[in-house]
């Protein structure tokens, strides 16, 4: 099926059971800890062997020597594999990082062996014996000096004149901001168990949020034919982007299989997760912003720069910059700077993430030059169309409502305006708010339904990685279908399934449904033809047209029907900018002596058109504050710049929100609908809510104390010495 | 973690004595920081001695009017004991302020005491360590290296390694006394100002402990009263450790006591500190911090210090 | 910079380039710390019997076997998660004859004769613990992986509150404690999730110790 044209009114509209709060239909399976994991399917193969990984000790370099000898020798173990004995394996299209073979070493703990053992004990141990020698190269750390040296090099994105505008501009900014690495700290470790025993079919077992995706970078990995390849990843414990590349665990119990001739697991140590995998990349970034007093944008211009190994991308921090706010000149743009750190790539809502941190700071700090409350600056800077390009319209955008309802939710009015101005006992009390932007991609996904009996299976390769994705693919097929909730059992992240956009970039809720959506659709139709009828409606369990009803249960007596369909997506989309947009409200403590600050109150409202469930939904934001609390406040990958290497990896060095950091939160759904979207005229929610959320932290920490960190995390020694005396 | 053997001790005495008889013999009581260590091949014993069927898990008033904490009574029921709540409240403020209640539950009295520290440096057994392999370097005094959380006094060249424990400032403010058994049978007494010691140019020499030494219990003297409290100022709002955390007592005349966590290898404290007390936290700081050497990146830690001390004196 | 003392930042040394490389070598050999003792006095292995979930249950354990390795790998229990292994995240929370503990941080052979409670034990799909159903209709969670430890954190939270256990943010330790949000948050945070499901584990935790009032 294809989306070719805006969404009419449909079944979506009158809708029974999408959009209404179902608890999780997964819900039980995890509560009793049934739900089965990568790492713990003992029943899939028999005979499973346990690997562990060796990491590289530099960041650049190579290896010269290792000796296995005594890991060979060691009790339990059934096979070593170094990076030395294979020839580079190959990098997919959407990596940076060789995650095995040759003596290359392009970061630190970069995976340099396996040991494959008996038990988990055995392997582990044996892979402390392994030695290994290295010529090291030099490297540069240092992104701030880089980003002096690239600053006006470049083809920036341009509208206007922005030199001109900002000149004479009468009220400007022009700042620095910095954002610090960020590990996507996921609660499962990246897992896997591999079977490729015997070199033909490779079976993984694994944790990964995009079936296909995984399918095809395992082929390019191993040069082998996709079709010899098979996933599994029904439940995935957290993966904010980590997962959606296959990494190093797959790879190696992958190589470890083939050597010892069976099956083998592979958990990654917690300690390894942060330099091995994926992470995001630190930002700095200048935003210069000119307004006329009225407070009217009439220049902005936005330079980044992050890290990356050759290849890959980096932090894009101005994703959000050329749409968010109007301003008739424009510069923006990206450096991405080649360096020997850990692969920086995706993680929640990339881009907006650090590049909201930054710019909603700027547009607070726009706001007091010009005597302007944030809410207000923010609404006489709103923009229904991408700013300097009037055929390219947002399909739908409520940013102001967003603000203003929030701001009435939150008794925003009411605050203390003066910095800091208000106090609570030893607690110097401030407010905060910020804008959120997230692009609302839609992929290509489908789906098969099978009905029998009454009951309708779905199948489709989209993963739930804690956002709801059975849920609301059950509710989206019950809903089509006219069947109860209950008589749907969805069944996901199997290779053998249809493929489907899987889960990222806030893509795959909108997507995901509509091929279900369409699958059923075809459903549908192999029924009515079936039947003989035109266009009956599906309700109730039955299958209406004028008097006549028709059971489901009763359609194929015993018989299973199947239909299968992939929703595409039409050009016309090109033509308009899809996004969600939200408002983050924030009440912060800051101790007036220790300048440690506590969250105290959050609110954000979320304009993402239908949401389909809003125990789900909400659920979707506010882990994305919590995420962004941590952000804001706590989280930071400490980068040791001679070595190149994130010192603090693991969770007791890498501070992540705890219970204690949060506060009861929040969450208005604005009633929106965007008919361009999706046929259920729905848009992502699942990164939103972290987008600007860190910069409103921020911001209220300023209001609080009249310290203004534009340097994150806001830790307290960033504040210490500016506090006023106690 | 290298294999080892494992023997449950039934005596302390002879615990001590196979701990220094049996090459590469440790003690593990709750495990919370031992297992951690040895997962990572910081700690490689070779032989187990498990101490918690001694019977040491009691609190007891002693004849002189002050208690004995068993070696093995854990964090959370020494926190929840109501003698200890009502006469030695700092030490149930820092019991709480460290870790979280399920660590709490497991971790036990001596092996908070004997804790190791959290540098990064420390932890990750490719960067050179001192401490761990002693003449190797210090990683975190490299250039680059990440020192926030580190030491900024107490400290040396071949170390800047912080000690990790709340509860440890708390008891050296009530100038406990730390309570062995050694190989040989006999009781020593060691003051908790005297158990630390600091790295010099032996950084994995932490304690006065001795081969095989036993920990059996940590005495407290007689109450002292006062105003008690434990500040510890931290990134997030728990199951953190701290930048920096002040224990404080402080009596109606304004005299008192004061000792710092985060800062040093040991927990901090000067008698020519606690004397400043009544001319506030500039005074005490300025004697309880001179001689410092801290780095670019945790030089907060001696502003941290003061405003701490200073706002906890300004709530009486 | 206004100081109560004046000091001396520490010097740092350059361990770039060749030293670097030196020094590579050297760490090659760094996992053996200290010095080294070549082997184990006697048995690596030993047998441990304890009471899973109400079942006795004997093992035969390398001694290096955790308590939640022996649960997750050998009792096929893979309900109680593998998050961190080093006393960092609390997935792994298990009661041990009635305390929450981090079943990563105990070996299991110190466990003879203990009883241990899983997320097993306390209820099924079909029949939930009151805890595991608040968690499921307050959407206490999103993928999961954290939420049988910070089920069986939760119920033993109820537990030291009402045994007046006292918590860093109990204001006065000398009266009865209140089952309040703040409370209940500090004593949870030893039970990370990345997902962010706070606020709703905590209404969650609030209904339970609510209705058992």
């Amino acid at each position: 099926m294809e989306f070719n044209k805006p969404a009419d009114q449909n079944l979506f509209d009158r809708s029974k059971v999408v959009g209404k709060p179902h608890t999780r239909i997964d819900g039980p399976l995890k509560v009793s800890g049934q739900a089965p994991y990568a790492y713990e399917r003992h029943d899939v193969v028999d005979g499973q062997l346990v690997g562990y990984p060796v990491g590289s000790t530099i960041a650049k370099g190579r290896i010269t020597s290792m000796n296995t000898e005594a890991a060979k020798k060691a009790p339990g173990v059934k096979a070593v594999v170094t990076t030395l004995d294979i020839e580079p394996l190959g990098i997919w299209d959407y990596n940076a990082a060789r995650l095995f073979g040759g003596d290359k070493v392009e970061h630190y703990h970069q995976a340099i062996a396996v040991v494959v053992a008996e038990t988990f004990e055995q392997a582990r141990a044996a892979a402390a014996l392994i030695e290994t020698s290295y010529d090291v190269e030099q490297a540069k750390f240092d992104l701030k000096s880089e980003f002096e040296r690239l600053q006006g090099t470049g083809e920036p994105d341009t509208v206007g004149n922005f030199d001109e505008a900002f000149a004479a501009a009468p009220v400007t900014l022009d700042e620095v901001y910095t954002t610090p690495s960020e590990s996507h700290a996921m609660m499962e470790p990246h897992a896997s168990i591999v079977d490729w025993s015997d070199g033909g079919d490779m079976k993984l077992w694994t944790s990964n949020q995009m079936i296909e995706w995984g399918r095809q970078a395992l082929a390019k990995i191993f040069s082998i034919d996709p079709d010899r390849i098979s996933l599994e990843s029904p439940y995935i414990g957290g993966g904010f982007g980590a997962k959606l590349w296959v990494c190093s665990d797959a790879v190696l119990a992958a190589v470890g299989s083939r050597a010892a001739g069976r099956p083998v697991k592979l958990a990654m140590p917690r300690p390894f997760v942060a330099n091995n995998t994926t992470h995001r990349s630190a930002t700095i970034q200048r935003i210069k912003i000119g307004a006329a007093e009225d407070g009217k944008i009439t220049a902005i211009s936005h330079e980044a720069a992050s890290h990356t190994l050759l290849g890959g991308s980096g932090e894009n921090a101005i994703a959000q910059t050329p749409y968010f706010y109007a301003g008739d000149n424009r510069y923006i743009i990206h450096h991405p700077v080649e360096m020997n750190l850990p692969e920086a790539n995706a993680m929640r809502a990339p881009g907006e993430t650090a590049g909201l941190m930054a710019l909603e700071i700027a547009m607070d700090e726009m706001a007091e030059k010009l005597d302007m409350d944030p809410v207000e600056f923010r609404i006489a800077n709103d923009t229904q169309i991408k700013p300097g390009n009037p055929m390219k319209p947002f399909s739908d955008r409520h940013f102001v409502e967003c603000l203003r309802r929030g701001a009435d939710a939150f008794g925003w009015a009411d605050r203390n305006k003066t910095p800091g101005g208000q106090r609570d006992g030893n607690w110097l009390i401030g407010h905060g708010m910020a804008g959120a932007y997230r692009g609302a991609p839609t992929m290509k996904s489908g789906a098969r339904v099978r009905l029998k009996d009454g009951s309708l299976t779905v199948e489709t390769d989209m993963t739930d990685i804690g956002t709801g994705s059975y849920t609301i693919l059950a509710q989206t097929a019950a809903e089509t279908m006219g069947l109860p909730l209950e008589a749907v059992d969805v069944q996901l992240g199997k290779s053998s399934y249809p493929v489907s956009s899987g889960s990222g970039g806030q893509w795959g809720a909108a997507s995901s449904t509509a091929g279900v959506y369409a699958a059923c659709v075809a459903l549908r139709q192999q029924i009515a033809e079936r039947l003989g009828l035109e266009d009956p409606r599906f309700e109730g369990g039955n299958v209406v047209d004028g008097d006549m009803e028709t059971a489901l249960v009763d359609i194929a007596q015993g018989e299973e029907l199947v239909a299968e369909d992939t929703m595409e997506f039409g050009d016309f989309k090109k033509n308009m900018v899809h996004a969600t947009f939200g408002a983050h409200f924030v009440e912060v403590g800051v101790h007036a002596g220790t300048g440690e600050t506590r969250v105290r109150r959050m609110l954000a409202a979320c304009d993402a058109g239908r949401i389909l469930n809003p125990i789900t939904a909400r659920s979707q934001v506010i882990g994305g504050m919590t995420m962004g609390t941590g952000g804001a406040l706590s989280e930071e990958l400490a980068l040791d710049q001679g070595r190149g290497f994130f010192a603090n990896h693991d969770l007791a060095g890498y501070e992540v929100a705890v219970h204690a950091d949060i506060p009861h939160q929040e969450v208005i759904f604005l009633d929106t609908l965007d008919v361009s979207a999706t046929p259920l005229k729905a848009k992502g929610v699942g990164e939103l809510g972290l987008c600007g959320v860190a910069a409103a932290i921020a911001n209220a920490a300023y209001n609080a104390t009249g310290v203004r960190v534009r340097d994150y995390p806001v830790t307290l020694d960033k504040m210490i010495d500016k506090l006023p005396a106690i | 973690m290298k294999s080892f053997s494992y023997e449950r001790a039934s005596n302390a005495g002879q615990a001590a004595a196979r701990a220094a008889e049996v090459p590469g013999a440790m003690f593990v009581a709750g495990g919370t920081n031992l297992l951690d260590l040895m997962k990572l091949e910081i700690e490689t014993p070779r032989h187990l001695i498990d101490v918690n069927g001694l019977g040491l898990d009691k609190v007891e008033e002693t004849e002189e009017g002050g208690l004995r904490l068993g070696a093995l009574v854990s964090n959370t029921d020494l926190a929840a004991d109501d003698r200890v709540r009502r006469d030695y409240p700092v030490l149930t403020r820092a019991l709480v302020a460290g870790a979280s209640g399920q660590l709490r539950n497991k971790a036990t009295t001596a092996g908070n005491l004997l804790q190791r520290t959290r540098c990064p440096y420390f932890y990750d057994t490719a960067m050179p360590c001192n401490k761990r392999s002693p003449g190797e370097g210090c990683g975190a005094l490299s250039e680059g290296a990440f020192s926030r959380q580190l030491g900024i006094i107490g400290t040396s060249d071949s170390c800047i390694a912080t000690h990790p424990s709340d509860m440890a400032v708390a008891l050296r403010v009530l100038d406990a006394v730390v309570e062995t058994v050694t190989p040989s049978g006999a009781t020593r007494r060691i003051p908790l100002e005297e158990f630390h010691q600091l790295p010099g140019d032996t950084p994995e020499k932490e304690t006065a402990l001795m081969d095989g030494e036993l920990i059996t219990s940590v005495v407290l003297p007689a109450p002292v009263g006062g105003k008690q409290a434990y500040y510890k100022a931290r990134d997030r709002a728990s199951y953190a450790f701290a930048l920096v955390s002040v224990a404080l007592i402080r009596q109606p005349d304004g005299s008192g006591r004061v000792a710092l966590g985060g800062v040093a290898p040991k927990p901090w404290r000067r008698p020519e500190a606690d004397a400043e007390l009544p001319n506030g936290a500039r005074a005490v700081m300025a004697r309880l911090l001179d001689g410092a050497r801290p780095t670019e990146e945790n030089t907060f830690k001696i502003t941290l210090a003061e405003r701490t001390l200073a706002s906890m004196l300004a709530e009486e | 910079m206004n100081l109560p003392i004046e000091f001396q930042l520490r010097r740092r040394t350059l361990l770039i380039g060749t030293a670097a490389s030196a020094a590579a070598l050297r760490f090659a050999q760094t996992a053996q710390a200290q010095t080294p003792v070549s082997k184990p006095a006697g048995a690596e292995k030993s047998a441990v019997t304890m009471t899973v979930n109400g079942e006795t249950k004997t093992l035969e354990l390398d001694h290096r076997t955790t308590l939640l390795d022996a649960l997750r790998e050998h009792l096929k229990l893979t309900g109680t998660k593998k998050g961190c292994d080093h006393g960092q995240c609390g997935a792994c929370t298990v009661s041990v004859n009635g305390t929450r503990v981090n079943s990563c941080l105990s070996l299991a052979v110190m466990h003879e004769g203990d009883e241990v409670t899983t997320i097993e034990g306390l209820g099924t799909p079909d029949n939930l613990d009151p805890m595991q159903q608040a968690f499921v209709d307050h959407d206490g969670f999103q993928c999961g992986y954290c939420t049988p430890g910070q089920i069986c954190s939760a119920k033993a939270v109820i537990d030291e509150i009402r045994a007046g256990v006292p918590s860093h943010v109990t204001s006065d330790l000398t009266s009865p404690i209140e089952m309040s949000g703040p409370e209940i948050r500090e004593r949870m945070s030893g039970n990370i999730c990345r997902c962010g499901a706070y606020s709703n584990i905590v209404e969650a935790i609030t209904e339970v110790a609510g209705e058992q009032v």
